[in-house]
């Protein structure tokens, strides 16, 4: 799939931004008057800011209430809902932490519960695509929320609880890269069954229908290479877990400056396991034009 | 609404013969001829004439090579459009209700001005069947002709997908496959049509036809004894040439 910006900074960002405002909608940090403000502002400024980005990838994003219609069916019109529910939610309980000093425990946790919804919807815009093997397995949600859940204590000033989350997460991060490298083999879907040709021969793409590109080949058809990909992995994994992890776990000294570290660490982290969640996934559309991963 | 309906009146769709599919393209052309003037937004081209042309296609013709274990390799020219699925799973992915399946004749189809231009239902479909147009920002996809199929100005023999009409082989047919005696149905039984991907689950109401078996000959041209080098040893200067540019 072809690893749009918009969409890498929407998943990342907004997925911390829940994390952070599950936390504080959670009530074990209740943060009163100006400290308040700052941490639901950081917590806005990663949702909204995300939720912005995936509007730039929209054709007409001036369209973009009708989303709201079919939560029926729609993952992504569920995730617009339990978006919106979550940040009115976490609004309205911001204020009191913030005006009032006051924290009104069963809207916070109303909040949380939807904050969490929303990762998860996000996560199943993905999860179910039949198309995209890689995306297709119950590891795609766990690791969205465990991300957000992780990332979100790394932000709230949980070290306890990030020390042990970010963990989990990094094991299921390392689950879901293992058994996607496998996904496309094992979905059953190859040339022989997209053409039905198999029971002569064995197919090969002979000629594409066009020389040039197309759209489907621009977003479908993304071919990273092995090596770089197995590169930005052990990035991905360094920055994204394991520096965070010892910052946040060994007794440094200037334990603000380890935090704050851990934090960059891990945003940057994530931004190259996003990448390669998207430039890695191969959809099916690809077989039909001989392509595959090297 | 993105729900599927349950059942549909008809079952619209078309066959395509593997067989007969000379790769000509020209249902490529007709398609998009047809289509970029009437239903909808028009299928742009960006860069036509330019270095990197690219543009919208509703339908497309792919080349295949076969090789069977024994004999010679097979090509296969494979034209693809939507199959008009019985379990669209473009249709219950778009979140503003825009991809549609008609009660009627089952016919998918996209409301233009209710598309957002997400991308989400061509990430579902698994046989690349639609296409974001670049300038208009919505999502294109095979209407089955549905302004020619009943276009009552259009002459009797023209209600038909455009593809089909101008098919110079007969590669493509169209018809009810919910109703068993329509020709299309009658074809896919006694050709063995199939479906493109069992596995995905899409149930799609297109079929192909899969390519008869080839004669298969020892050797491909009768004349071809007739053809071997005459002189098996050269002699002379020649054999002299050969020997000395051997020895470089
Ligand atoms: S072929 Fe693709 S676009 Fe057409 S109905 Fe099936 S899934 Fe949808
Ligand atoms: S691109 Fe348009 S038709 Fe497709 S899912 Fe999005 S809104 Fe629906
Ligand atoms: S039925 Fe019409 S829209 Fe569909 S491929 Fe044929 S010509 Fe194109």
């Amino acid at each position: 799939m072809h690893p749009a910006p918009s969409v890498i900074i929407f998943t990342t960002l907004s997925g911390l931004g829940f994390g952070l405002l599950f936390w504080l909608g959670l009530g074990l940090l209740a943060p009163a008057g100006w400290v308040a403000l700052a941490f639901f502002a950081v917590a806005y400024l990663l949702a909204v800011g995300g939720l912005m980005a995936s509007a730039f990838h929209l054709g007409h994003p001036e369209r973009a209430l009708k989303a709201f219609t079919q939560w029926r069916s729609s993952w992504l019109s569920r995730e617009a809902w339990l978006s919106v529910a979550a940040l009115s939610i976490m609004a309205i309980y911001g204020a009191g932490l913030v005006f009032w000093g006051v924290a009104w425990t069963p809207l916070g946790w109303l909040g949380a519960g939807s904050c969490l919804g929303a990762v998860g919807a996000t996560s199943m815009i993905y999860t179910q695509m039949r198309t995209i093997p890689r995306w297709r397995t119950w590891l795609t949600p766990a690791l969205f929320i465990a991300l957000s859940l992780g990332g979100g204590a790394l932000l709230a000033g949980q070290i306890t609880f990030a020390v042990i989350l970010l963990p989990v997460a990094a094991v299921v991060q390392i689950a879901w890269w293992v058994r996607g490298d496998r996904a496309l083999a094992r979905s059953g879907t190859d040339l022989e069954t997209a053409t039905g040709l198999g029971h002569i021969g064995t197919p090969r793409a002979f000629e594409p229908p066009h020389t040039g590109t197309n759209y489907l080949t621009r977003e479908f058809i993304h071919v990273v290479g092995r090596r770089h990909a197995q590169k930005l992995r052990a990035i991905a994994f360094v920055l994204g877990y394991l520096l965070p992890i010892l910052l946040l776990g060994l007794p440094l000294p200037l334990p603000h400056v380890a935090a704050a570290l851990a934090v960059l660490s891990h945003i940057t982290g994530i931004l190259a396991s996003r990448w390669l969640f998207f430039a890695e996934a191969e959809h099916v559309v690809g077989l039909y034009y001989g392509k595959r991963v090297a | 609404m993105t729900n599927l309906p349950t059942s549909t009146q008809r079952k619209l769709g078309l066959v395509i013969d593997l067989d007969t599919c000379v790769g000509c393209h020209a249902c490529v052309i007709s398609c998009k001829g047809w289509n970029t003037e009437n239903y909808g937004a028009p299928l742009s081209d960006q860069q036509p004439y330019g270095a990197d042309p690219s543009g919208t296609f509703l339908n497309r013709v792919h080349s295949y090579e076969v090789q069977p274990d024994r004999g010679a390799a097979q090509l296969v020219h494979f034209p693809k459009s939507c199959l008009h699925c019985e379990d669209a799973p473009c249709v219950t992915v778009c979140p503003t209700g825009a991809s549609y399946k008609r009660v009627e004749d089952g016919i998918v189809l996209v409301n233009e001005s209710d598309c957002i231009g997400c991308g989400l239902c061509a990430w579902a479909c698994p046989y690349g069947a639609r296409e974001m147009d670049a300038a208009e920002g919505v999502m294109k996809k095979c209407t089955l002709c549905v302004d020619r199929i009943y276009n009552q100005n259009l002459p009797e023999e023209d209600r038909e997908p455009a593809c089909v009409r101008t098919c110079p082989a007969g590669a493509r047919h169209f018809g009810d496959f919910g109703d068993p005696d329509s020709h299309v149905s009658q074809l896919t039984a006694a050709r063995g049509g199939f479906d493109l991907m069992p596995e995905q689950g899409t149930k799609p109401v297109n079929k192909y036809l899969p390519p008869r078996p080839r004669d298969s000959l020892d050797q491909t041209d009768v004349l071809a004894p007739f053809l071997e080098p005459v002189a098996q040893e050269t002699k002379g200067f020649v054999a002299w040439l050969d020997r000395a540019l051997g020895a470089l």
